[in-house]
């Protein structure tokens, strides 16, 4: 097999995989046969493939192959009795899944994808162990992957997934189709967890944020798969558009020696011009709902603003203060004050005067030792680590709104 | 004869690839542009941005605003334009006059991410 087959392959899996385990997950309700029966499908593709070619939904097919192993297996446990070879009991001669896949009911699949998403943000599980769960089960990255970017032990790593799976197998995940309302939860707690998988990546600095720049490619794949599948959700365009409008600048944020590039001093070029297209289409499309919520907001005008100026350098910024400000409503967060008071500052500094206001700087120097103390606290008391969960309590969001993300101090300021 | 060749592809495989693989591919497909180019047959190339970022307008009284992309099967794609827009808004100004001078049917609205131009054709 040579290696453009192989790569066409594991691309084909990766792709496949959020929809078929989430579909497993539907048949078997439990994380662990589902995750073998998807492995055992991805063999017998590796198998099958190059010689009959690709099938033409290889999700569907998975799931079938998946599901026959793994019913076989099943029942191989419980009659203690040896089965028929594979190899017979499922051909691999002609394409006889492909047939049958075709009939697979594809209604479910949006509330599949969300179920196997909305398992990783458990409200027990911590902050990191949500984001190595998801990243392990939904995006199908190896242990080795995910501790690397996390700088920990491949054991340790291990480890925690482990931990994780079995307080979600614990839990008992509800399998019955969600309501509309259900169905809204669980998008607002994904697309938090989303938004924690980019954080990761996007709040790394210096030598490990080129380790790290997976986590926002991979945030901003489930993003989009996302909003393929819930189309009209102007949280989940923000959500997007917040991520390709940041992850835009990536190549230009940090210095040779890996210090941060302030925003301003930034060499635009250097930003990735189709990914702001596509980013300020998003925000285009969410402004058009014209509800306010969380991820369309935080500084969104004055990303969309910077970034539509790549060849301008004055910002001016007016809108995106007015913005900052109903973001202190809409998510009050000493980081949003804090952004603000930024923004407000250089729009008075080009309205003519030659020094950034004295009051708003004062603002934003007041609240830099809160922020630092913020970001320097253990992981499980700091604010943007805390799983979303938790913020329920404080924070009732609307059942079709997500609810409050937790903000990054750097997102507005670098 | 000038021919239109639109290419469909699963989306979610595309957007799976690497940045190093879509680069790859798009060495390849730059080769085969190239002798286009070359024999003087290459029209404007473009590649749209994913569908997330699509909108859809049915051309009805009133023009109704979808957010996605196309997704029937009952019609079928009979032209396009290339417009260059200010944002969204613009683009569905544009084609909801398009709808007015040519009620039914639906436009997909969707950025491009990658135009060139192309050569002499006329």
């Amino acid at each position: 097999m040579s290696e453009a087959d192989t790569a066409w392959i594991e691309t084909a899996l990766t792709s496949a995989r959020p929809q078929a385990v989430g579909a497993l997950l539907r048949y078997f309700r439990d994380l662990d046969t589902a995750e073998e029966a998807f492995q055992n499908a991805c063999l017998r593709a590796l198998k099958t493939w190059p010689q009959n070619g690709p099938p033409r939904d290889p999700a569907a097919w998975l799931i079938m192959v998946g599901r026959n192993v793994a019913i076989d297996e099943v029942r191989r446990a419980r009659k203690q009795q040896p089965l028929p070879e594979d190899d017979q009991a499922i051909s691999d001669l002609d394409d006889a899944e492909g047939a049958l896949a075709e009939r697979l009911d594809g209604s479910h699949y949006r509330d599949d994808i969300l179920r196997l998403m909305f398992i990783c943000c458990h409200p027990q599980l911590p902050a990191t162990q949500q984001i190595a769960l998801a990243l392990r089960i939904v995006s199908g990255l190896t242990v080795k992957q995910i501790a690397r970017a996390f700088l920990v032990s491949d054991a340790a790593m291990e480890q925690r997934i482990t931990r994780a799976k079995a307080k979600v197998a614990d839990a008992g995940v509800p399998f019955e189709a969600p309501g509309p309302v259900e169905r809204a939860e669980r998008l607002a707690g994904v697309a938090a967890m989303i938004y924690l998988i980019f954080n990761e990546g996007y709040s790394a600095s210096g030598d490990t944020a080129e380790l790290r720049k997976p986590l926002c490619e991979e945030a901003i794949r489930l993003a989009r798969l996302l909003l393929r599948l819930f189309q009209s959700e102007p949280e989940i365009m923000g959500l997007a558009a917040l991520f390709l409008l940041q992850h835009a600048r990536s190549n230009a944020r940090f210095a040779e020696d890996g210090t941060l590039i302030l925003l301003d001093d930034q060499d635009r070029s250097l930003w990735n011009g189709t990914m702001i297209a596509e980013g300020l289409a998003l925000i285009d499309k969410a402004m058009r709902h014209r509800r306010s919520g969380p991820y369309p907001d935080p500084g969104g005008h004055r990303r969309a603003a910077c970034a539509r100026r790549r060849r301008r350098r004055k910002p001016t910024g007016r809108r995106s203060t007015c913005s900052m400000a109903r973001s202190e409503v809409v998510q009050p967060s000493p980081v949003v004050t804090l952004n603000r008071a930024v923004a407000v500052s250089k729009v008075r500094a080009t309205a003519g005067r030659a020094r950034p206001d004295r009051a708003a700087g004062a603002e934003a120097c007041q609240l830099l030792p809160f922020l630092r103390r913020a970001r320097r606290l253990p992981d499980a008391a700091r604010p943007q680590r805390r799983s979303p969960h938790r913020l329920r309590p404080r924070h009732r969001a609307s059942p079709t709104r997500p609810r409050r993300p937790p903000t990054s101090a750097c997102i507005s300021i670098a | 004869m000038l021919y239109a060749i639109l290419c469909y592809h699963d989306e979610d495989f595309v957007a799976s690839w690497s940045k190093d693989q879509d680069e790859a591919v798009m060495k390849k497909l730059a080769v085969v542009q190239e002798k286009l180019t070359q024999q003087g047959r290459l029209g404007p190339v473009a590649r749209l941005l994913p569908t997330t970022a699509a909108a859809t307008l049915r051309k009805e009284d009133p023009p109704l605003v979808l957010d996605g992309p196309y997704a029937e099967t009952k019609e079928q794609l009979l032209g396009f334009y290339i417009v260059d827009c200010k944002n969204l808004d613009d683009a569905l100004d544009v084609a909801r006059d398009l709808g007015a001078a040519n009620p039914g049917g639906a436009c997909e609205v969707r950025p491009v991410g990658v135009f060139r131009p192309g050569g002499n054709l006329t």
